[in-house]
């Protein structure tokens, strides 16, 4: 019988180890898988490097692991808001690498990851500071920038119901990341609200498939603070 | 002459979406057009966060924090309102779909070129996140900005001196002085505040203005 499903957060990301590429969902607050990256800061795994569309948000989930000066490297579309305080002062004192990536190439390249794709041409980007030194072509009268494929050790996701095969649905806008990095890393655990028996999820309404999906572990509903 | 009002450009750019339109609002300026879309059209917000047919602000103890705007901010789902992940998203935004996009701006060119992510101060710790897709990836992109800085240049611009965003993609400058269309010929003022004249407006923008009305002269 295949059974996913792991009995805590800490043995979900026991093997997560130092150096290791990490994706980790979410947008703001909403789908950051916080237990999971709890359970990465008690593991102590450093040198990471961390594919996130933000930086952090006050001193909970991906702040926390900043803060605890576990991440080498930061791949992501929007780190400055009002709460980054914690990537700030790190970024300032020069203690932590910054790759900027506009969201739809950050998007883009973890989703040629997943799907297998060598590489990409966007438009995305074209004739910016973000393309600079990046092979272009002209495809049709437009022009398009080369981009590689982001692929990451492991993906930590949030999803609202998975089953003991790693079918996954989530919740509202808390979704984002989480479909399209399950795709794209070698290792994917997701934290969910609820396992389910198999067959409770429609497979008609089933967001990420299970082969996607390496771990699943239920976490408790934990009270959603503001972004 | 009055300035326009924050509100009173939002009101100004919402008159110009049309029932059925699909249209994503920025951060910041443009998400007050929000409040202002005339209330008997259908028009449908996308949110690049996962979100088709977002509607407006819950009441106060109704937030739910798995359902923001691009700016992280609690908002509702209108009745038949879709959710979907990022790679879907960023198709609609990067992939045409888009009817209208609304950004803010620290500078626009004279040929359309956009400066809004960055001000490329040593300092500053840059972001870009969905703006450039947005500026490439709409049918139409707008810009929704004061007409000069707080020390009174123009934003209007010859060239962008901050780092760019996207090259040669607004149609369209909403500012509080004027509605400027970008046009082959360069910007081509549609409309003036009251009590603004062309060569007022003229004398307070970085680049030459053409009169939309006028024949332009080759």
């Amino acid at each position: 019988m295949i059974d996913k499903t792991v009995g805590s957060a800490e043995a979900a990301v026991a093997d997560v180890f130092d150096g290791a590429t990490v994706m980790i969902g979410g947008f703001g607050t909403a789908g950051m898988p916080s237990e999971l990256i709890d359970a990465l800061i008690a593991r102590g795994s450093r040198e990471l490097t961390i594919v996130n569309n933000n930086a952090g948000n006050g001193d909970i989930g991906l702040a926390a692991l900043l803060k605890a000066r576990r991440v080498r490297k930061i791949v992501c579309s929007f780190p400055r808001q009002s709460d980054s305080y914690v990537f700030d002062a790190l970024y300032h004192a020069h203690e932590i690498e910054l790759e900027l990536v506009p969201q739809g190439n950050l998007a883009a390249r973890i989703q040629a990851a997943g799907a297998g794709f060598g590489a990409i041409f966007t438009p995305t980007g074209y004739g910016t500071l973000l393309a600079e030194g990046k092979e272009t072509r002209t495809i049709d009268g437009r022009n398009y920038v080369l981009e590689y494929p982001i692929r990451a050790d492991f993906a930590l996701i949030k999803a609202d119901r998975g089953d003991r095969w790693g079918n996954l649905v989530y919740r509202k806008t808390a979704r984002n990341f989480g479909p399209i990095m399950a795709a794209a890393a070698k290792c994917t655990i997701a934290q969910v609200r609820e396992i389910v028996p198999l067959g409770a999820l429609d497979p008609e309404a089933i967001v990420t498939p299970g082969i996607f999906v390496k771990r699943v572990v239920q976490v408790a509903a934990t009270k959603r603070a503001a972004a | 002459m009055k300035r326009l009002t924050r509100d009173q450009m939002a009101a100004r750019v919402a008159r110009d979406i049309p029932e059925g339109a699909y249209v994503n609002l920025g951060i910041g300026l443009p998400t007050l057009v929000a409040n202002h879309l005339p209330k008997d059209r259908e028009i449908f917000l996308q949110s690049e966060n996962g979100l088709l047919g977002m509607g407006p602000a819950p009441a106060p103890g109704q937030e739910d924090y798995d359902l923001i705007n691009a700016g992280k901010q609690p908002v509702t789902l209108l009745t038949g309102g879709a959710y979907f992940h990022h790679g879907d998203s960023f198709a609609m935004m990067r992939g045409g779909h888009l009817d209208i996009c609304v950004l803010g701006a620290f500078q626009v060119s004279a040929a359309g070129d956009l400066a809004n992510w960055h001000t490329g101060a040593k300092d500053a710790i840059p972001a870009v996140g969905g703006a450039m897709d947005l500026a490439i990836g709409a049918k139409r992109v707008c810009v929704m900005m004061e007409h000069q800085t707080k020390s009174g240049e123009s934003k209007i611009v010859a060239r962008c001196t901050y780092p760019l965003t996207g090259i040669g993609c607004v149609h369209r400058i909403y500012t509080d002085l004027a509605v400027l269309d970008v046009t082959p010929k360069g910007l081509a003022v549609v409309e003036m505040i009251d009590g603004l004249s062309f060569e007022e407006l003229q004398k307070i923008s970085g680049v030459p203005l053409l009169r939309a009305t006028a024949p332009a002269i080759a």
